[in-house]
């Protein structure tokens, strides 16, 4: 089934993985979801190029990186306003292009503002073998992915099908109006957790005005977060249960932790609060330092929040005949 | 029964205890079972049950007066395991650092500590904190000690370790908070298997101690 190579990695970057939607199936036998950082970013950039939205495509933590494309392919950067350059033009970004054998793709990593991880996909999709129900890259736990590990140079990008009418999509670009609501100093906005009788009757709020940073202490795995306590009322040993990634877990020393999509799937914290899924991607944009607030809200904005999301995941894909010219014609 | 999130539920039952821990996984499989449209995934714990759903499918109310039928009707698991899972250990030395000090702390001699540890089969009463990690249980009271107050950056693949009423196999090198008293050949996890863990919940789980050998005798290189 495979066709062969699609790219080939000149410059890896800091932390370049192929991942999917990830590995639900596989929480029972203690394997985290895993998955794209910011889902949304790789289902557009699926989209983009024609392909299932539970395909392959390659994470790229924001440093700089470049590709040698191998044989025409349709392509979309999705994700971090990242600067990227298609050969030494300017590439486009949330829009599909047709690629030919030759050009270089690269990213020089420095960020607008805001944003951490940008999203490749490839018409056809990433050939990796799908592990435990998924083709994500699992580091720690060196499975799923390349071999289980970052993307190096001189490692070949394989391609999985043939796409469909390839030149009916280059040029498509997915309406900057149906994208979360990213941004520098994000918003995150979180529901009430299960466990506020660990916490302060005004906890919930003192986190709600706290201006938080993301700490050092920040991955694939979780976000601490410096900037506030959360007062903890009293000491609160729970047995481990089962949590997910946009939870906000507190360990007794009071500095929050927002779990990301490589969380393990049962912890032993009590539970503040858990952000929204929409909002889960704008938070995967964010990288130590970078300042956020949370914000609580009501079940019905959250869910109204994920009705939004699935609308703008739906959002029709029309090409534009100017950016069509240009993705066509490359740099 | 609360929201965890706007798509998820967790049910949290008190006592922590194996009865609790049968109806948790009796209930994820008959919600499982249910295959009713929304749910994603039913996920139990030792003594909780989170179980994650698409809201725009399934409301959270319509959830809840289903669990709520589920949870009033459920027989628990089997208290007997289908299968016990032998797992050869070799207790003390640089295989389990932490005998002597859990030994001193529970005034106890190492030899009563392993021939406590060995003296049961254990539940396997969930798989969690990294892959293929049991959390077993539970252990003999006079085995009852808090987590270490330093937790370890790296606890070598194999270790088993004891704290706060349960017993667990660290599949893989890991950070850990546990007090190691032992360690197996045993893989736990291969995510080439299927399915990929060692043991699963609802497992049985007996400990039998290696005969000691002399540091150095043997060829484990980590």
């Amino acid at each position: 089934m495979s066709r062969g190579p699609g790219l080939r990695v000149v410059t890896g970057g800091l932390l370049t993985t192929v991942q999917d939607q990830g590995r639900l199936g596989a929480l029972r036998y203690g394997v985290p979801r895993g998955g794209a950082m910011d889902r949304f970013a790789l289902y557009a950039a699926n989209r983009l190029v024609g392909n299932a939205p539970d395909e392959a495509g390659l994470e790229i933590l924001a440093s700089e990186v470049c590709f040698e494309v191998l044989q025409p392919s349709l392509l979309a950067l999705t994700g971090a306003p990242i600067e990227a350059y298609w050969n030494d033009a300017p590439l486009p970004l949330w829009t599909t292009i047709l690629a030919r054998p030759g050009d270089h793709i690269s990213l020089a990593g420095k960020r607008h503002g805001w944003g951490a991880r940008s999203y490749l996909a490839l018409a056809g999709g990433v050939e990796v073998p799908v592990v435990l129900g998924s083709r994500g890259t699992h580091l720690s736990g060196r499975f799923g992915g390349l071999a289980g590990r970052v993307l190096r140079a001189g490692d070949l990008v394989m391609l999985r099908e043939q796409p469909n009418d390839p030149l009916r999509r280059a040029g498509q670009a997915w309406p900057a109006e149906a994208r979360p609501p990213y941004g520098p100093k994000p918003s995150l906005r979180f529901t009430a957790g299960p466990h506020q009788h660990c916490f302060g009757a005004t906890s919930s709020e003192a986190l709600a005005q706290a201006e938080l940073r993301v700490s050092d202490h920040a991955n694939r795995m979780g976000y601490r977060l410096d900037g506030h306590t959360v007062e903890l009322t009293r000491l609160c040993s729970l047995p481990s249960l089962g949590v997910l990634p946009g939870v906000i877990q507190v360990p007794p020393d009071g500095k929050p932790v927002l779990l990301m999509a490589d969380a393990q799937p049962t912890g032993g914290y009590p539970i503040i609060g858990v952000v929204c899924a929409p909002d889960l991607d704008v938070a995967a944009q964010l990288l130590p330092g970078d300042s956020l607030q949370l914000k609580p809200i009501g079940e019905d904005e959250a869910i109204e929040a994920r009705r939004n999301y699935a609308r703008w995941k739906a959002t029709p894909l029309e090409p534009d005949d100017t950016v069509a010219q240009l993705a066509l014609a490359g740099g | 029964m609360q929201p965890l999130g706007e798509g998820a539920l967790l049910l949290e039952c008190t006592p922590v205890d194996t009865l609790t821990n049968r109806l948790m996984l009796a209930l994820a499989d008959q919600v499982t079972a249910l295959d009713l449209p929304g749910i994603e995934v039913a996920l139990p714990a030792w003594a909780s049950l989170m179980v994650l759903f698409d809201p725009l499918c399934l409301t959270r109310t319509r959830l809840e007066a289903v669990l709520t039928a589920l949870v009033r009707e459920v027989e628990p698991a089997p208290a007997r395991p289908a299968r016990v899972v032998d797992i050869q250990v070799r207790y003390g030395g640089e295989d389990g650092p932490d005998l002597p000090e859990v030994a001193a702390y529970l005034g106890l001699s190492e030899a009563e500590v392993i021939a406590l540890h060995t003296s049961q089969i254990y539940r396997v009463m969930m798989i969690g904190f990294a892959p293929g990690f049991p959390y077993l249980g539970p252990l003999p009271a006079a085995l009852d000690l808090p987590r270490r107050s330093t937790p370890r950056t790296a606890v070598p693949a194999g270790s088993v370790a004891i704290a706060a009423g349960m017993t667990g196999i660290y599949p893989a090198r890991l950070p850990g908070g546990w007090h190691l008293i032992g360690r197996t050949e045993a893989q736990l996890f291969d995510p080439l298997r299927d399915p990929p863990t060692l043991v699963l919940p609802g497992d049985g789980v007996r400990f039998n101690a290696e005969a000691q050998r002399r540091k150095g005798a043997e060829g484990s290189d980590e």
